[in-house]
């Protein structure tokens, strides 16, 4: 698809009667393509509303029929941090930089079950919505990325718990909180990145479906979320950034408790890693884009 | 030449068999097919190459232009290639060769709610699918009222509508479906949704659409509402235009050609015409009256069904019946000589005989219909000949007004009708 807002002026000239001057329709040409193509971000634009609907139908279907509904975007996270703080915090004695293991756990963790829960949602959009993409015409970047924003809600849920335990157990951020917009950016851009690879490829390989758990399990325990980046030794951190969802979560606690000495090198290598993500998921996607319909 | 909304050219697409249905290969096909291909490179044997998948062109070369305001039919037989041409068109999927030029915002109708999600309310479903065919939340707004109004549902618009029936269901979607207002519209078969009385409602609404300017490509096997609705029809058959003009042109010729009929029969040889040592056919052949066996019969028409045969049986009586059964297997009718008052039949006469009923018009709904023929002597049967033609009765648009549903009953026939007024209370 490649809008172009104007006619072209050989076909007008060539027109013996004169065209209706006001014409502002836009003329669309399909046909086959190849080669790597970036978003098309003025149709994304024009869709926009389109990404609104979708994400406003998961959040809303979501926890339809359930007894407690949104209390399970809480209870996820929260029980999990209880195991946690048992198991590690009390019973193993994981160290957790001076913070209470609590406060730690949950902070990390609220991130990373955003992570976890989305790029399991993304990954399966696309077939989930095949009937869509095989009957209708839109932006197929749209509902990946709708089923990604759709969790951000539950992440807001869920974020409120944290405030809770903060003040519960006397922790208060410092300057360093105005960072935490730019983590949670970083925490969407990994998934939507990883998302996009694993939505498009899904739609050819069903696999997919069952590497994610498995894949959102082993990168967990490579993700500092039960236990401090600093357990691992200093110049191996950098590598530990290698994995985008690090830096998430080390800027996460760090924009909330102020404490702990945060690697800028683990950050810097996450916030690379994630744009490439980004832009190989979007390359990818793009360029598989043709086929979804037929092969969905 | 003005610019035209839609020009098609040399449009080619072409599927992997199987890749419609079976739709995903898995990671193991691929990484072994992978290695295939390396190993095939490193031995530069080329000769294997014909693993490759085999492949069929759902379309080929197709070239067409649909003029601004042109309402153009597309008519074929299943498999023929029209909904991919649709697809296509819409943009859901990607040409593998040739173009198509749009001009203008293009809406795609190719089933009836999309998207609705059986967990959502109506009034929820109505700015979901409003939203996935394209339309603006404020335009959705606005036509909020007529939708629900034009549904019939404005007491369930709170319910989810997994617990509508499927009628509210069909006419909630397809209502918001009607209200969309793109410069373009693709629209395939979607007009057979809901009871007849919203069938009617909803072809008038295509109608006021078609009629609105609005360019319009309309697929679809109601060969009535084509002929209604459309200024031209392009007739698809093996992926390819196969014929292209004036609807009563195209339609005629496609539904003449598509299904074998049988309007005339007959057997020069006596020997090995059907029937036995007594009596053997000669001929049969159905007809407009002034008319050929070519030619058309619609319900309107008075037709005659015709057939000879040779006697050689000279003792006792003869009866002919003409039975008449419709594509369904119903026995509409089992007609014979009324003249004839002997209930034995009429006095046998050795020689060739022709027979000939006439069926007026205004009687027969539309449809197949198989003609078997019975000849008896003194009450045991002579010779039956079951399936001895059989012809079309088309449908026309003079009885009807703004509806195309099929038609209810075994017969249409056309009554003397009469309305009164008894009391005028005005």
């Amino acid at each position: 698809m490649q809008p172009a807002g104007k006619l072209n002026e050989r076909s007008v000239l060539s027109a013996p009667r004169p065209v209706v001057a006001e014409d502002d329709r836009p003329t669309v040409i399909h046909a086959p393509r190849s080669g790597w193509i970036g978003p098309n971000a003025r149709e994304l634009w024009h869709y926009r509303e389109l990404l609104y609907f979708l994400m406003w139908r998961d959040i809303k279907v979501r926890y339809k029929q359930t007894v407690i509904g949104a209390a399970w975007a809480i209870l996820q996270p929260l029980l999990t941090m209880i195991v946690f703080s048992v198991v590690f915090g009390h019973f193993l004695d994981v160290p957790s930089d001076g913070i209470p293991y609590p406060v730690f756990a949950y902070a990390g963790l609220l991130p990373w079950t955003f992570f976890s829960t989305a790029l399991a949602r993304a990954g399966g959009s696309l077939v989930y919505d095949a009937n869509l993409l095989s009957k209708v015409y839109f932006p197929r970047l749209i509902v990946p990325a709708a089923a990604i924003m759709a969790l951000l809600v539950d992440f807001a849920i869920a974020f409120s718990i944290l405030i809770g335990l903060m003040l519960a157990y006397d922790v208060s951020p410092g300057f360093a909180l105005l960072a935490l917009p730019l983590f949670t950016l970083l925490a969407i851009a990994t998934t939507l990145g990883a998302g996009l690879w694993l939505a498009a490829l899904n739609v050819k390989f069903r696999d997919v479906g069952y590497v994610v758990p498995f894949l959102t399990q082993f990168w967990l325990f490579i993700t500092p979320v039960l236990y401090p980046s600093t357990v691992v030794p200093e110049q191996w951190r950098g590598l530990l950034g290698l994995n985008p969802m690090a830096g998430v979560v080390e800027g996460f606690r760090w924009a909330l408790t102020g404490d702990g000495d945060v690697s800028t090198t683990l950050i810097a290598v996450s916030i690379s890693v994630a744009l490439f993500l980004v832009v190989t998921g979007i390359a990818y996607f793009r360029r598989m884009e043709d086929q979804f319909a037929d092969i969905v | 030449m003005t610019i035209p909304a839609c020009h098609v050219e040399h449009l080619s697409k072409r599927y992997r068999i199987g890749s419609r249905q079976a739709a995903y290969g898995s990671l193991r096909d691929s990484i072994s097919s992978a290695t295939r291909s390396v190993v095939q490179a490193a031995r530069r044997d080329r000769t294997v190459q014909s693993d490759e998948p085999s492949t069929f062109w759902a379309l080929r070369d197709v070239s067409f232009r649909v003029e601004e305001s042109e309402v153009l039919g597309i008519i074929g037989r299943n498999g023929a290639g029209k909904s991919t041409l649709l697809k296509v068109l819409a943009g859901i999927t990607t040409p593998t060769e040739g173009r198509v030029t749009i001009h203008g915002r293009v809406g795609s109708l190719l089933e009836v709610g999309t998207g609705f999600h059986p967990e959502l309310t109506g009034r929820e479903n109505v700015f979901l699918n409003g939203a996935i065919l394209g339309m603006r939340r404020r335009e959705i707004t606005q036509k909020f009222d007529d939708i629900v109004e034009f549904a019939e549902i404005s007491a369930f618009l709170d319910t989810p509508v997994k617990r509508y029936s499927s009628g509210m269901y069909m006419r909630l979607a397809f209502s918001v479906a009607a209200h969309l207002e793109p410069d373009i519209l693709i629209v395939d078969e979607v007009l057979a949704v809901g009871d007849a009385a919203f069938q009617q409602k909803s072809l008038s609404k295509m109608n006021s659409i078609a009629g609105d300017g609005r360019t319009v490509l309309f697929v679809s096997h109601n060969m009535l509402a084509i002929q209604d609705l459309c200024h031209r029809v392009v007739w698809m058959h093996d992926g390819q235009v196969h014929a292209e003009g004036l609807p009563e042109d195209v339609v005629g010729t496609y539904l003449r050609t598509s299904f074998s009929l049988l309007t005339e029969q007959e057997w020069p040889d006596t020997e090995s015409a059907p029937g036995n040592n007594d009596i053997r056919l000669r001929l049969a052949r159905v007809r407009p009256v002034n008319g050929s066996p070519n030619d058309r019969i619609t319900i309107r028409t008075s037709f005659l069904i015709e057939f000879e045969y040779y006697l050689t049986f000279s003792e006792g009586f003869v009866q002919s019946t003409v039975n008449l059964h419709n594509e369904y297997g119903v026995l509409v009718f089992s007609a014979g000589d009324d003249h004839v008052r002997d209930p034995r039949g009429r006095p046998s006469l050795q020689g060739v005989i022709h027979e000939s009923c006439l069926v007026p018009g205004d009687l027969l709904n539309d449809g197949m219909y198989r003609i078997s023929v019975e000849i008896r002597t003194n009450g045991t049967t002579m010779h039956r000949q079951d399936d001895l033609l059989i012809f079309d009765v088309e449908d026309t648009l003079d009885r009807r007004v703004g509806w195309y549903g099929e038609w209810g009953g075994t017969v249409r026939p056309m009554l003397e009708w009469e309305t009164t007024v008894m009391r005028n209370d005005h």
